[in-house]
C-alpha cells in the first residue's frame, strides 16, 4: 500500500505539490491526469525518493520514503519506474539493459538474470531484440524495453511517467497494450498520462491534478462522465 | 645548388641505435599519459567544483597548458624550476612538461565527456536500486569511456610527438636526442632526421590503427 499524506513540494520558489494525500491499495491501477505543470509527474519522483519533499510523509508498505534512517536503494527494488525519455543505457544490448540490476543490485546469476530478462523480454514481445543496442530499436520498443527492465526487479509497485508522449502516434498502441497487460496481471500501477481512453479504459481510479492540488478523484465513470469540479470539466473538454 | 649526396648506409648503420631512443620515447610518452589522464581527472573534477579555490588553480592549470606552447611547459619544468634551485634531469622535465601539457587537454575531453551524458541516466540507475557511485560506475563511466577514448589516443600521439622537444632542455637517450647526437657527430642531418621522421610516423600511425581497432571491439553500440 502506498500512503500519501499531506505532502508538499518546492522547487525553490514554485510549489509544485500543494498538500497531496492519496492512498493506492495493492492491485490497484490509478491514473493522473491533468495539464502540465500541474504537479502529477513530481509526485512520482517523490514516490521512490528520487525527489525529496518539503512536509508531508509517504509511506510504502509501512515504510516512510523520505525517513533518514530508510535505505531508498532496497526501498526502490520494489517500487519500478518508468520514465517518458526511455533512459535506455545504450551502451548495453537489451538483454544486458534488463540483467544489469538483476546481477549488481539483487545479485543473481548472469545465467539467472538472463533468464529473468528474456522472459521478461518477451513478454512485452522485444523477444527477438535481446542482443540488439538500443540505439537500432524505435523509441516504442525502447519504451517496452524500459518496462521490461522494470518489471524484471520483480517491483511490488510501478510508477508509469507519461509512458507514451515522447512516442510517435504510431507507437503508441504498442506501450499501452504492454500496460493493459500489466494491469490485467493485477500489477499495481500509478500512471501518470495524458491517454484519456487508456485511463478510462484501464484504470480503476482516476485523479484530476490541478495547480498542485489533487481537484478530484473518483471512478473512471465518474470521473470522465460526471465530473464534479469546474477544473476537471475544463480540462477534459479541452483535451477532448 | 644541389650538391648533397645522399649517404644512407650510415643512417641504417645506426638504426638499432635509433630504436632504442624510440623505445625511451614510447616509455616517456606512456608515462606522461598515465600521469596526465590522473591529473586530468582532479583537474575535471575540481573545475565542476562549487568551490573557487579548487576552481580556479585547476582553470589556471588549464588555461596555460592548451594556451602556451608545450616547449615552453618543458622549458619551465627544467629551466623555470631550476630559477628557484629545483632541478629536474632532462628527462623528468620533459615528462613533467608533457603531462602537465596532457592533463590540460585531457581534463577538457574527461569534462566534456561527462557533460554529454544525461543526468537521466543515473536517475535511471537509480531507479533500478543502484547507489549513485555504482550507477555512475556501470552506467556512466562506460559511456564516459566511449566519448573520451579516441580523443585520448590522439593525445597519446601528440605525446609521442611533443617528447622530441626533450632536445631542447638536454634530453640525449629518446629518438629525437639519438638522432640530434648522431647528426652532430656526422653531419648527415637529412638522413638521420628522414629516417627518425619515418620511425616516428610509424608509431604514430600504428597507435591510431590499434587504437581505432580497439575501439572497433570494444564499443559496439
Amino acid at each position: 500500500m502506498i500512503e500519501i499524506e499531506n505532502v508538499h513540494k518546492s522547487f525553490g520558489a514554485l510549489e509544485v505539490l500543494k498538500g497531496i494525500d492519496l492512498t493506492v491499495e495493492k492491485g490497484e491501477v490509478v491514473s493522473v491526469i491533468g495539464g502540465s505543470g500541474s504537479g502529477k509527474s513530481t509526485l512520482l519522483t517523490c514516490i521512490n525518493g528520487l525527489e525529496p519533499i518539503n512536509t508531508g510523509r509517504i509511506v510504502v508498505d509501512g515504510t516512510e520514503v523520505h525517513a533518514a534512517s530508510t535505505d531508498l536503494n532496497r526501498l526502490r527494488r520494489k517500487i519500478g519506474i518508468v520514465f517518458q525519455q526511455f533512459n535506455a543505457f545504450p551502451h548495453l544490448t537489451v538483454l544486458e539493459n534488463v540483467t544489469l540490476a538483476l546481477r549488481k543490485v539483487l545479485g543473481k546469476s548472469r545465467g539467472e538474470a538472463e533468464e529473468i530478462a528474456a522472459r521478461q523480454l518477451g513478454h512485452v514481445g522485444l523477444g527477438d531484440k535481446l542482443k540488439v543496442y538500443p540505439g537500432r530499436l524505435s523509441g516504442g520498443q525502447q519504451q517496452r524495453m524500459a518496462i521490461a527492465r522494470a518489471l524484471a526487479m520483480s517491483p511490488d509497485y510501478i510508477l508509469f511517467d507519461e509512458v507514451t508522449s515522447a512516442l510517435d502516434p504510431q507507437l503508441v498502441g504498442e506501450v499501452l497494450d504492454t500496460l493493459k497487460l500489466l494491469a490485467e496481471e493485477g500489477m499495481t500501477m500509478i500512471c501518470v498520462t495524458h491517454e484519456m481512453n487508456f485511463a478510462r479504459d484501464v484504470s480503476h481510479r482516476v485523479a484530476f491534478f490541478h495547480k498542485g492540488v489533487m481537484a478530484e478523484i473518483g471512478a473512471p465513470d465518474q470521473i470522465f462522465g460526471a465530473p464534479e469540479r469546474p477544473e476537471t470539466r475544463e480540462f477534459l473538454s479541452n483535451v477532448r | 645548388m644541389f650538391n648533397y649526396t645522399f649517404q644512407w648506409r650510415q643512417a641504417f648503420r645506426a638504426l638499432p641505435e635509433m630504436l632504442d631512443g624510440a623505445l625511451v620515447t614510447l616509455q616517456i610518452a606512456v608515462l606522461s599519459m598515465l600521469i596526465g589522464m590522473t591529473f586530468a581527472v582532479i583537474l575535471a573534477v575540481a573545475r565542476n567544483s562549487a568551490s573557487r579555490w579548487l576552481r580556479a588553480p585547476a582553470t589556471a592549470w588549464v588555461e596555460v597548458a592548451r594556451n602556451t606552447p608545450a616547449l615552453f611547459q618543458i622549458y619551465m619544468a627544467h629551466f623555470g624550476l631550476g630559477s628557484f634551485g629545483i632541478y629536474l634531469s632532462p628527462f623528468a622535465a620533459l615528462l613533467a612538461g608533457i603531462a602537465f601539457n596532457n592533463a590540460g587537454y585531457l581534463s577538457e575531453t574527461f569534462r566534456g565527456a561527462l557533460r554529454a551524458i544525461p543526468d537521466t541516466q543515473i536517475r535511471a540507475g537509480r531507479s533500478l536500486g543502484m547507489g549513485q557511485a555504482q550507477a555512475f560506475r556501470l552506467i556512466v563511466m562506460p559511456q564516459m569511456l566511449r566519448i573520451s577514448f579516441l580523443p585520448t589516443m590522439n593525445q597519446t600521439v601528440w605525446a609521442i610527438l611533443m617528447t622530441s622537444l626533450g632536445v631542447t632542455v638536454g634530453m640525449n637517450t629518446d629518438l629525437a636526442g639519438v638522432t640530434q647526437d648522431l647528426n652532430a657527430r656526422s653531419f648527415r642531418t637529412f638522413e638521420f632526421f628522414a629516417l627518425a621522421a619515418v620511425i616516428y610516423y610509424v608509431i604514430a600511425k600504428a597507435v591510431m590503427l590499434a587504437s581505432r581497432l580497439a575501439a572497433w571491439r570494444m564499443f559496439r553500440y
